[in-house]
């Protein structure tokens, strides 16, 4: 009986640490939710408004205002790169994977350490390239940047989910007659889907929130989402419920995919090392 | 095409050219590196990502192995706290960085100097007077989830059985935590911890939005410094030549991020 009592007092009590621990870290967000909610005059008081009668209005400005030219092009520079991640990777993990080419140990290491090299070690060479294509300011330079940057990650991932498949499968594949196509139609891709659900989370998440290159490589015309953001670093004025408006909203696609795959997000972070 | 603009970046390093002067691309040799040994403002910014770096990962590393192992324990509302937790992660970190430094800690309207008045420690200007501590708390605060994540992977990896029969055996509450659970979660805190360290020497959206480098050079670091030299200054030489520093320092890390990684994969083909 006593047993049983301290041990629930023990759980009681790291269930408070536990949940103090995470509502700190996790209040940043919160906060950042309800300054979006309050109107500019309650964001900028001081005391700082606790209790209010919640609005959409700041919500429907930044809507409404500038900011979906900037959401569309992040829109198209990750779901684009994404796509393309995918029907390229897909191919190199198969290769590496079920049918390995000679060296392909070798063949790995060189794909992930293309995904080590700082950006700041391409940045300069690629931005002048850019500018001698007339690809400045153009979401197209924007997409296959983050093709380049997110390939190796797709490949190393896809091709851990790949080896997962049983070899067996594919010989009675085989036997049954079935040519290449039909193998990797009809047993690659139904197998591996869990695969390419987690690869197209991890690139979403680095090519939505990327700011390095889109900072220097875009100005006006294909500025993505973040670059939208920047307009409040000199926020003198009483912006701040705009601002926290448009930072729910800019975060809020990458924010709802990690929550609803959560369990691909470790996976996927890891190129798929840790399951 | 992410290793040629590398190969043409060790080119560019070897030239003296400036984007606004036409026709002043020409053969500098080793001068940009010379510059780079004597230059004040690099050794600044290498050792303000040395020290970003550091307490970044090691706070969010000893914060992370905290929270996995209560998320790991029997806690009440185990899945809503995990996904809160990797809320920060998920967060666009340029978004993060403005909520941090216009709603929290803004010295007149901020929600944090107001909750510390009562300690004496009114309208203090924490951005712009601990610079480097605001963004190593932002930076925490970012990456604790995702050490949090792989080591609560780690720690989930245990074998119950084993834990149990430890207990049997008499050990100790702490006895079993390092004879059994740290041998068994140290791959997985490597990997965070040299995962973390490639993405987090790159540093450079909350830098950008908390500081912008400053005050003076307090929080430039190598990836910030270049954007200064590259796209304020238009050196392309120059810039260059810290671009191969950055490679440098990244190769080291790499090498044994690597490592880490296959002994992980050559372990779970083992099973």
């Amino acid at each position: 009986m006593r047993a049983t009592l301290t041990l629930n007092r023990s759980k009681v009590l790291w269930s408070v640490v536990g949940w103090l621990v995470v509502f700190v870290f996790f209040f940043p967000v919160l906060w950042m939710w309800l300054e979006g909610l309050k109107s500019e005059p309650q964001a900028a008081s001081s005391p700082p408004t606790i209790f209010f009668a919640p609005t959409l209005a700041e919500f429907q400005e930044v809507l409404s205002g500038d900011f979906p030219p900037f959401f569309i092009n992040s829109a198209i520079a990750s779901i684009g790169s994404t796509l393309l991640v995918i029907v390229l990777g897909l191919p190199a993990a198969y290769a590496l994977a079920i049918r390995p080419v000679p060296n392909s140990r070798d063949v790995l290491f060189f794909f992930i350490s293309t995904r080590f090299l700082p950006f700041a070690a391409s940045l300069v060479p690629l931005y002048l390239l850019a500018r001698d294509l007339q690809l400045l300011d153009n979401i197209f330079a924007l997409v296959l940047i983050y093709t380049t940057i997110n390939l190796p990650l797709g490949v190393w991932l896809l091709r851990s989910f790949l080896l997962e498949i049983p070899n067996d499968l594919f010989e009675a594949a085989r036997v049954d007659g079935a040519g290449f196509f039909d193998e990797v139609i009809r047993v690659v891709v139904p197998l591996i889907s869990p695969g390419i659900a987690a690869t197209c989370l991890i690139c979403l998440i680095f090519s939505w929130n990327e700011f390095f290159y889109a900072v220097n490589f875009t100005s006006s015309v294909a500025a993505t989402a973040p670059i939208f953001l920047v307009s409040f670093i000199s926020g003198r004025g009483l912006f701040y419920a705009k601002l926290a408006a448009a930072a729910t909203l800019a975060s809020l696609p990458v924010l709802m995919a990690g929550w609803i795959a959560q369990k691909q997000l470790i996976r996927g972070l890891t190129m798929g090392a840790v399951k | 095409m992410t290793q040629i603009p590398f190969v043409l970046t060790i080119y560019y390093s070897f030239f003296s050219w400036n984007l606004l002067k036409p026709g002043s691309f020409r053969f500098a040799g080793l001068q940009n590196y010379g510059t780079l040994v004597t230059d004040e403002s690099i050794r600044t910014a290498v050792l303000n990502t040395v020290v970003l770096t550091v307490c970044v990962i090691t706070l969010s590393v000893v914060i992370g192995i905290g929270v996995a192992m209560l998320l790991n324990s029997d806690v009440i509302g185990k899945g809503l706290m995990r996904t809160l937790m990797i809320a920060p992660f998920l967060i666009m970190p340029t978004a993060g960085a403005l909520i941090w430094k216009d709603t929290l800690l803004n010295p007149l309207f901020g929600l944090l100097p107001y909750l510390l008045t009562p300690f004496g420690l009114e309208r203090v200007d924490w951005v712009n007077r601990f610079p480097m501590a605001t963004v190593v708390v932002v930076e925490v605060w970012r990456w604790t989830p995702f050490m949090m994540l792989i080591i609560l992977a780690g720690l989930q990896s245990q074998n119950p059985e084993v834990l149990e029969a430890a207990r049997v055996d008499g050990a100790s509450g702490f006895q079993t935590f390092r004879r059994i659970t740290l041998p068994l979660v140290r791959p997985f805190v490597e990997l965070g911890a040299l995962l973390g360290t490639l993405f987090v020497v790159q540093t450079y959206d909350s830098i950008y939005m908390l500081t912008y480098g400053g005050p003076g050079e307090d929080t430039t670091n190598i990836p910030f410094l270049l954007y200064l030299v590259a796209f304020q200054g238009f050196s392309i030489g120059q810039a260059s030549a810290i671009g191969v520093v950055a490679v440098i320092i990244t190769i080291i890390v790499a090498t044994f991020a690597l490592r880490t990684l296959f002994s992980i994969f050559q372990v779970e083909a083992r099973r």
